[in-house]
């Protein structure tokens, strides 16, 4: 680099230090401003999440296509009648740790602007930026965690939990499995806070749909060897011999799990596959072939009906892939924020919060749904999905077949037993 | 007692990974004083590539038995003449951080063209079925792996033995200076025993890819217990590395087994072996002392 091209660069980026340092202190000011209907004059969203390691594919940079869809819909939605037209979004990247998301979420708050929060995936994560944002009084959707935690012994006043939860999970794969598939489970979950907590959650439900949990081991987590054939291996001797076996692993563990199952050919002896938490894109990775005929609970898919599918059409002509239901819940609860932002003319959190409480909605992923008030669970309808055999799939990402929708009923009006009593009330 | 031998089994195929990849890092070590933090990753690669000459070119499992072994040793070797041994001579640190920081390169070129999301790969059909020995059905996959390293393995042992070539990098390995003392030219053989690690680890990628998920991170995992493994052999020992290999899948395997009403044990146990073997015999179990200086 010659002398004075280096000068140059050195004064543009010194310039544009400086114009940074400026709006950074002008941000600060206008929030006191009592007549002020939007904060700063705009609308920020946030959108936390895993945006490198394992979780960036059901979440990562998609959900923030889908955010960015939902603003442009609002956006046409209301044209010049709109709150605003000033509506950005702000990402980073929380690495799946705790600590990292809670400074990211306070950074977030204080110093760019945001007003709502969106996403988060990985509980323990989740559960810190439900602490920030009460301790800031600013909003925030979790979306990608399943803890029932966020709406029991983290709840607040500003955070609400949007897609799904381990209880949704359970009431859906345990029960409907017991009920349709088979009596008799074996269970197999990694063995820290998600797993135990599945496992707990799927006991209860087996149990209460008359079933039986005739075997149960905590694999070691992280499982370094990948090797889970000591637990293969023992499901079809136990007796009475289990119809299905359940596996709690998430992710690569999930595929290992998968892969040696089908190694050992526990299909074959009569024992039925269903897994607690999986996504589309792990169908994709481990192919349908390999995951034929297991079952599990979906909180939304992209194929199931027409209003889905344009959505999914969309979505991919923007993000090259179909949606998970973790995109298409980014993308209803940033909608169902500006439409509450809308409604009630400010970005003032109690204001937005009052609007949302026990609100009914129906939009392309909340089927149904209803914000409870009580505890700010967000419940709609689940579906009981089954892996299609591959000779039945006849196009990229159709994977399942819907057996069943689960109707909010089945699960929103029972509390989790687990749970501690929500005391947001007091706040 | 067929739940035990079915967990012998299992524990030896965990162990077969083990060893191959032990082994590798074991003649690095040896010939070149390098810890190769790299050593996972390039596992990774070997499983990756097998997955990409499929999906991409068609090439079927059994070539890529051979394609990637060969392809990242000589990657392996280009790699040592390039920058590697421009450290040799300093602290060993500074290559511990060089393989550390191109393992870091490596999974994020992968994870920036294929995702984190795990690859399909299917068992090769000729090996899908399973084998019944009596006491009970094993997949015929596990059986081909524990019979190929353990095959491997004993070549290994027959070249290093047996041969020439053998027998100066044994000496090299475990007394570099008196080899050169003998008018041996050991800087020759440091880059192809390089790469023969490296193409050691793509091997067992290879292997490992029917069985296991395939991502960026599968080598990451890994090398934790490999490094624990070459430590509990004998840093440098060769049999040691093989052995404790094999050891440790099958520690792992009944720890699972039989210890799981203790997960603390049953998830530590291979570094608790490790600090056992550390107090009881400090240069590993197979490993010589260091004369003092």
């Amino acid at each position: 680099m010659d002398g004075v091209s280096m000068r140059r660069t050195v004064g543009v980026a010194a310039a544009s230090a400086a114009v940074v340092l400026v709006a950074g202190c002008g941000g600060g000011g206008p929030q006191s401003g009592g007549d002020q209907k939007l904060t700063g004059d705009k609308i920020v969203l946030g959108v936390l999440n895993d945006q490198s390691g394992a979780y960036s594919e059901l979440s990562g940079k998609n959900s923030v296509t889908a955010v960015e869809m939902a603003i442009a819909d609002f956006t046409a939605k209301y044209g010049d009648k709109a709150v605003t037209k000033d509506i950005t979004v702000e990402t980073a990247d929380h690495q799946n740790k705790p600590d990292v998301a809670n400074s990211k979420a306070q950074e977030m708050y204080d110093r760019k602007g945001v007003d709502l929060i969106l996403d988060v995936p990985t509980s323990s994560a989740a559960l810190k930026v439900a602490d920030v944002a009460k301790e800031k009084k600013k909003l925030y959707f979790n979306i990608g965690a399943a803890t029932t935690d966020l709406t029991g012994k983290s709840c607040n006043k500003y955070t609400f939990h949007y897609a799904y939860d381990t209880y949704m999970l359970a009431n859906g794969t345990g029960k409907t499995t017991t009920e349709q598939i088979g009596k008799n489970w074996y269970i197999l979950y990694p063995n820290y806070a998600f797993g135990q907590d599945m496992e707990k959650s799927f006991s209860t439900a087996i149990t209460a749909a008359g079933g039986k949990v005739v075997g149960k081991d905590g694999a070691p987590f992280p499982n370094t060897s990948g090797d889970f054939s000591t637990f293969l291996l023992k499901a079809p001797t136990l007796t009475p011999k289990p119809d299905v076996l359940g596996t709690m692993q998430a992710g690569a563990e999930l595929v290992n799990v998968v892969k040696q199952y089908n190694e050992f050919k526990l299909r074959d002896k009569g024992v039925g596959l269903a897994v607690g938490l999986m996504f589309l894109t792990d169908i994709h990775s481990l192919t349908p072939a390999a995951l034929a005929g297991t079952t599990y609970t979906d909180a939304w898919y992209w194929n199931f009906d027409a209003k889905n599918r344009e959505f999914a059409d969309r979505f991919q002509q923007k993000a090259g892939t179909r949606p998970t239901f973790a995109h298409a819940a980014n993308y209803s609860a940033a909608l169902q924020y500006l439409e509450a932002v809308q409604a009630a003319g400010t970005d003032d959190a109690d204001a937005v919060v009052k609007g949302l409480e026990g609100k009914t909605v129906e939009d392309v992923f909340l089927r149904n749904g209803k914000i409870r008030a009580e505890d700010h669970r967000v419940v709609h309808d689940a579906y009981l999905a089954q892996v299609k055999p591959q000779s039945e799939v006849t196009e990229p990402w159709d994977y399942v077949k819907v057996l069943k929708t689960i109707p909010a009923a089945d699960w929103r009006s029972a509390r989790l037993p687990l749970t501690a009593s929500c005391e947001r009330v007091t706040l | 007692m067929s739940g035990f031998a079915q967990n012998t089994f299992n524990g030896l195929v965990s162990g077969a990974f083990y060893a191959l990849l032990a082994l590798g890092l074991a003649v690095i070590f040896g010939m070149l004083r390098v810890v190769n933090f790299a050593h996972g990753a390039f596992y990774m690669l070997g499983a990756f590539g097998a997955y990409v000459l499929l999906t991409e070119a068609g090439v079927p499992f059994w070539a890529a038995l051979v394609i990637m072994p060969v392809g990242l040793g000589l990657l392996g070797m280009a790699l040592e003449r390039a920058v590697i041994h421009r450290l040799t001579r300093l602290d060993p640190l500074y290559n511990f951080l060089l393989t550390f920081g191109l393992t870091l390169i490596l999974q994020d070129l992968v994870k920036l063209r294929y995702g984190v999301q795990s690859s399909p790969y299917a068992t090769p059909s000729l090996l899908s079925g399973t084998v019944n020995f009596g006491l009970f059905d094993f997949p015929t996959y596990r059986v081909f792996i524990l019979g190929f390293a353990l095959l491997l393995c004993v070549a290994v042992w027959w070249v290093l033995t047996r041969t020439r070539i053998g027998m100066v990098v044994r000496a090299a390995t475990e007394r570099p200076d008196l080899t050169r003392a003998f008018g041996i030219d050991v800087g020759r053989w440091v880059t192809p025993v390089f790469g023969f690690g490296i193409g050691l680890a793509g091997l067992a990628g290879v292997l490992a890819a029917p069985m296991r998920a395939v991502n960026p991170l599968m080598g990451a995992d890994l090398i934790i217990v490999v490094f624990a493994v070459v430590v509990i052999g004998g840093l440098g020992s060769i049999f040691g590395s093989v052995a404790a290999g094999f050891g440790i899948g099958l520690v792992q395997a009944w720890g699972e087994a039989y210890l799981s009403n203790f997960p603390i044990v049953s998830q530590t146990i291979v570094f608790i072996v490790m600090a056992v073997v550390l107090l009881w015999r400090p240069a590993g179990l197979f490993g010589r002392e260091e004369a003092p200086a």
